[in-house]
């Protein structure tokens, strides 16, 4: 075992730390936005509902569909040409990005779809019967009715991915998950791994923490 | 007066995987302005549906549904949106959105007709006042009973000042109690804003209590309709007698006409009795005239829009003859059913 070397450590915690923060705080806004955007294509082309397209609903649900079985490390990997092409790096944290925001994306999809497929449809008819247009009736309605709901199933993603934040240090994204395997691990330093791992429990108490705290505030 | 809804053989079919409903067959009514119409039926009589084609959230298969002399059942997108906000629609699960308060609730459809918001906070005030809730305006509806619930329906539906407000078993959710005092409210909408309600409800009570026309509807059609006394009075068709006789008892069931008869073996019959404009002792007189004796076995007079009507089942006693003699002159006086030889009990027409 090799002995813990507190002055290297640290700034590399630090800037591990900053890694995690800014692939887990990009991905999760950018994939939040287009998770939620896809669950409302869903919700409203599904069949029977407002805006009901059996095409539209058909092409996104088998895209999500292939999308979602496939192991984070493929899609990583996978992505390194595309992740390139855009940042000019298939390395860093701002690259490993990209294959975090499909992954999210389409998994909050699929969160965002299930909580509106729950909305009362009364709410959803009172609207039409006052005259709101189905676009109005989807934004002024079914979101703020499932954002309790919405804010936990965004939260449980919110914690997957500093989860997948891990896996994305093995193609070379950085992170605590990075510094855990690769001086922890790997170098058989125990404390390193513990201190990691204890930081990243803490992350997760903390997200968890503020999503409970803001579905709290939203659902009456 | 002026007609606020008609429909003109509207039909709807509904076809899932293959599997024909025909929900209404053609149906045709008017509803004229100022009235309140009630629309009574079993559950899948086709009510709600025919209910919901005046706000076209149901679009009839064939034939039209006018609002206002407007063919709602062909307006799309922006005419369609601008038409609903003229007619107020009220829920049996009051419908409201949980994630708003009580005025949020309220102030929704006046956002959507682009008021100014200190006119929407006038207005909201306005109609928390009416509904008799102005202290729950910042409650959230799962702070709120049912029959507030419903008063918040009724706000928000009235918000727009529409003329046309239809009800969905609004008060079906309800207890008795709640139910007077929503029906109660419904018809202060109806005297002091002159809004025309069309209501669909399973409880023939309601129609009793607030409605001044109504439709009977079975499988689809409606089998009979008219003014709520001469429907309550003289129920026509078999469907509405039975809806009848389940809040008014002056006709015997089956069943206590079977206990009577264990008894009564003379003949009996049934006298429709309403507004007289006499004392005259016709009953009394016939039997005395032909020397006969009577009984009274059944009866029941009810009040109904300030008149008076029901009906007696009499047992009459004596010669043969004469109990004929005597019935062909009661005929001459009121409507007389035979209730002897009828399995099937005939219906008394006013």
């Amino acid at each position: 075992m090799r002995d813990f070397d507190p002055d290297a450590f640290f700034p590399r915690f630090v800037d591990a730390l900053g890694e995690t923060a800014l692939m887990v705080v990009v991905s999760f806004a950018a994939s939040a936005v287009l998770g939620i955007l896809l669950g409302l294509v869903l919700y409203a082309s599904r069949p029977g509902n407002m805006l009901q397209n059996r095409v539209v609903f058909a092409v996104l649900n088998a895209i999500i569909n292939t999308i979602r079985p496939v192991p984070f490390l493929i899609i990583a990997i996978a992505l390194i040409p595309l992740t390139r092409l855009v940042f000019g790096t298939g390395l860093g944290p701002l690259a490993a990005t990209l294959p975090l925001v499909l992954v999210a994306s389409v998994a909050i999809a699929r969160v965002s779809e299930s909580n509106l497929v729950a909305v009362d449809p009364g709410s959803v008819e009172a609207g039409a019967a006052m005259g709101a247009s189905p676009a109005r009736v989807l934004f002024t309605i079914v979101v703020p009715e499932a954002l309790g709901p919405l804010t936990l199933g965004l939260t449980y993603i919110l914690v997957a991915l500093v989860d997948a934040t891990a896996v994305a240090g093995v193609i070379g994204a950085g992170g605590l998950g990075d510094l855990a395997m690769r001086y922890g691990y790997a170098r058989f330093d125990t404390t390193t791994v513990v201190i990691v791992v204890i930081t990243l429990v803490l992350l997760v108490q903390l997200a968890q923490w503020l999503g409970n705290l803001t579905a709290r505030k939203v659902m009456h | 007066m002026a007609t606020a809804i008609s429909f003109e053989n509207v039909s709807k079919v509904f076809e899932t995987k293959g599997k024909r409903f025909e929900a209404l067959r053609d149906v045709n009514l008017t509803v004229e302005r100022g009235d309140i119409f009630g629309i009574v039926g079993y559950s899948g009589a086709g009510k709600s549906t025919l209910l919901r084609t005046v706000n076209a959230l149901e679009r009839p298969t064939s034939g039209r549904v006018l609002v206002d002399d407007r063919e709602i059942s062909s307006l799309t997108g922006r005419e369609l949106y601008a038409a609903r906000q003229r007619i107020g629609m009220i829920f049996q699960q009051f419908n409201l959105l949980k994630s708003r308060t009580v005025y949020k609730n309220i102030a929704y459809p006046l956002k959507l007709a682009g008021l100014p918001d200190a006119e929407v906070l006038d207005r909201v005030e306005e109609l928390l006042d009416f509904v008799g809730l102005a202290d729950k305006a910042l409650a959230y509806p799962s702070q709120l009973s049912g029959g507030q619930k419903q008063r918040v329906g009724i706000a928000r539906a009235l918000a727009t000042r529409p003329d046309i407000l239809i009800s969905d078993e609004a008060t079906s959710a309800l207890d008795p109690q709640t139910t007077g005092e929503v029906l109660e409210l419904l018809q202060r909408v109806n005297s002091e804003y002159g809004v025309t309600i069309l209501l669909v409800t399973h409880e023939i009570d309601v129609i009793r209590q607030i409605a001044d026309r109504v439709a009977v509807m079975d499988a689809g059609e409606v089998v009979e309709h008219g003014t709520v006394y001469d429907v309550f009075s003289a129920p026509k068709n078999p469907t509405s007698r039975r809806f009848v006789s389940s809040v008014l008892h002056h006709i015997p069931s089956n069943e206590a006409l079977d206990h009577i008869r264990a008894v009564h073996h003379g003949r009996l019959v049934q006298l429709h009795v309403e507004d007289r404009d006499s004392n005259h002792p016709f009953l009394s007189r016939v039997a005395r005239a032909h020397d006969i004796d009577f009984n009274v076995v059944y009866g029941g007079v009810n009040e109904l829009q300030g008149r008076l009507f029901g009906s007696l089942t009499v047992e009459l006693l004596g010669d043969d003859l004469a109990v004929e003699n005597a019935v062909a002159e009661l005929r001459a006086t009121t409507t007389v059913a035979d209730l002897d030889a009828a399995v099937v009990r005939e219906p008394i027409h006013a």
